[in-house]
């Protein structure tokens, strides 16, 4: 690195430069990757909440499983019920509605119809209430309707005691309202839909392939089940699109920059070759520059990332988390040392023969 | 010592090959400054190539060293070897300074340190101290934190010739080292290195069509055609003079 480091301090100005782009890009990459985590947690995280090892939907004849067609019949729960290896099953009731709280206008809501918690694990478990004139109401529902435990929220003309609020749990970026199974089938009737669960939420270790083929469900992980879900497919596809093409946009601008200046330096790379300079310690320099200008770059985005991000958290579904910013970061530095790579072909391909003069 | 044994190196040229050093022979001493001569594109450069380890030849032995060293044929190392050997063995001088931009003449001279191998040569490890030393001796003591871009086109090849002398080579190789300068400053870089030459025993090999420098060399090789036509002794007076120093 004794050249590496004398280069970046006489050519300060191009490699502040480049370090600028690089900073930006992280930034970039960065809060569109807290957004889309942001974003996502609004979409999923009381699907994610969910108990059971394994999600149960209805397989349509032709398409794949979606939770907002999705309506488990009584012969496909009970084949469930009453497989081999099932310890046990919870069916779950989604639907959107409306919720009011005294005189303030309608808010959207995801009604979540489960046991009350002891059945299983799970934020959303954790709201259910035991009655049914009782709901429980996650942060951001009590927050938008205004309500605290003990105050009433009318839904679908019938009035319910709040008796927990807590939990940060989403679906759909709406926030959730837990009911009991019964009075969440009531609601589902009332909104035009037959009461029956949505999905169900297996815990066990039956085989799960053959029973859902019995039963004309399809059987998945709690993640893996998230596909079903349309608005999280198309906008979580979209943002991650972007991420990856700034991804490359960076590995390709770290990449021509290093190619440029490598091939600026093809001479004194000649020269120290001829002086004595073992291809390897060429590379380690030139490799060692790069991550000196990725390294700063990275980190000054990353700070901006997180800067902004507790800024912006209050006002724009953004998720800061290692996740959202560290990772990002380490992918950028990987990319942008593989985009630095390609312009070592100009070091291990120079001839120090060359430093000699080309008239021999 | 550097010697060159019956030493043979073609290119290829279309269908054919041409040969650029044809069955040279010939020993550039210990303290001793070997000038190599002949009309443009008789294979001088090229030689030099060859005892430099940047080009391997068709035939023959490049052995450097001796004395209380030990003799290594560098025609048959590995690149990797070869590169080690310069960096350890052999100091090269080019026909322009090659001196790196972004380094003050002090780190083009210290770099020497950090090519990626050992940090020593066979006579010294290559430290500040000595650098300085260096720098002094070739009469750019005042100008060690300037660049290349600050320093004139004789202080540059004089930083050149620091950074070749370092780490203590056996063999200096000095390609047409005034071809850049004009007649005055390049007498006095010719003098300079035939100085050091005696000074620190150096074998030292230098191309030059510039016959102005004859009677600072101790030898003269005449190439032609990548033969070796003419070895005589070039500096009779000096040698006559060292002889009746020695009595």
């Amino acid at each position: 690195m004794f050249v590496a480091w004398r280069d970046l301090r006489f050519a300060r100005g191009r490699f502040v430069l480049i370090g600028s782009v690089v900073a930006l890009i992280t930034l970039l990459v960065g809060f569109l990757a807290g957004l889309t985590g942001g974003l996502a947690a609004q979409n999923v995280s009381a699907v994610l909440g969910l108990p059971g090892d394994r999600l149960v939907l209805q397989q349509p004849s032709s398409g794949q499983p979606s939770f907002g067609e999705s309506t488990i019949g009584r012969e496909a729960r009970v084949g469930w019920q009453t497989a081999a290896g099932v310890d046990e099953v919870v069916p779950v009731g989604i639907v959107q509605g409306r919720a009011t709280a005294g005189a303030a206008s309608a808010v959207g809501v995801a009604l979540f119809g489960l046991p009350a918690a002891g059945s299983g694990a799970g934020t959303v478990a954790a709201l259910a209430p035991d009655r049914d004139d009782e709901v429980g109401l996650s942060a951001a529902a009590a927050s938008d309707l205004g309500v605290g435990v003990g105050d009433r929220v009318t839904i679908t003309g019938t009035t319910y005691r709040v008796a927990s609020v807590g939990g940060d749990a989403w679906y759909s970026h709406t926030p959730v309202l837990a009911m009991t199974p019964d009075a969440w089938a009531a609601a589902d009737r009332r909104l035009g839909g037959d009461g029956a669960p949505t999905v169900l939420a297996v815990s066990g270790s039956p085989d799960w392939d053959a029973v859902a083929d019995r039963t004309h469900t399809s059987a998945a992980s709690h993640l893996g089940s998230l596909t079903a879900l349309e608005t999280f497919k198309s906008e979580v596809g979209s943002l991650a699109l972007m991420i990856a093409m700034l991804f490359g946009v960076s590995a390709l601008v770290v990449g021509a920059f290093f190619t440029v200046w490598t091939m600026q330096r093809a001479g004194d790379v000649a020269v120290l070759k001829a002086l004595g300079a073992s291809t390897g310690s060429l590379v380690r320099d030139a490799l060692g520059q790069a991550l000196v200008v990725l390294v700063v770059g990275i980190g000054v985005g990353t700070a901006a990332v997180v800067g902004l991000g507790a800024l912006a958290g209050g006002a724009l579904p953004f998720l800061l988390s290692p996740l959202t910013a560290l990772v990002p970061a380490v992918a950028m530095a990987a990319l942008g040392l593989a985009g630095a790579a390609v312009a070592l072909r100009t070091v291990t391909a120079a001839d120090p023969l060359t430093a000699l003069g080309s008239n021999r | 010592m550097i010697t060159l044994d019956d030493v043979t190196l073609t290119f290829p040229d279309g269908d054919r090959r041409v040969t650029a050093v044809d069955h040279v022979s010939l020993t550039a001493r210990a303290g001793v400054v070997t000038g190599i001569t002949g009309p443009s594109g008789s294979g001088k450069s090229s030689l030099l190539a060859v005892a430099a380890t940047l080009i391997r030849p068709d035939s023959g032995r490049v052995l450097i060293g001796g004395g209380s060293g030990s003799v290594v044929d560098a025609a048959a190392l590995s690149p990797g070897e070869a590169t080690a050997l310069r960096r350890e063995r052999i100091g090269i001088v080019f026909q322009q300074s090659n001196l790196l931009p972004s380094l003050t003449a002090r780190e083009q001279v210290l770099v020497m340190a950090h090519l990626g191998g050992r940090v020593a040569g066979r006579r010294g490890s290559v430290t500040r101290a000595r650098v300085d030393e260096l720098l002094d001796a070739v009469g750019l003591s005042g100008h060690a934190d300037k660049r290349p871009a600050q320093l004139s086109g004789g202080q540059r090849q004089r930083v050149a010739i620091a950074r070749a002398l370092v780490h203590g080579p056996d063999v200096l190789l000095v390609d047409e080292p005034t071809s850049a300068l004009d007649q005055e400053r390049g007498a006095a870089i010719v003098g300079l290195i035939a100085q050091l030459t005696h000074d620190r025993g150096t074998a030292t090999m230098l191309v030059t069509h510039d016959m102005v420098h004859r009677d600072v060399l101790d030898e003269l090789v005449t190439v032609v055609d990548g033969r070796v036509v003419d070895t005589v002794p070039a500096a009779p007076a000096s040698r006559a003079a060292a002889a009746a120093d020695a009595a």
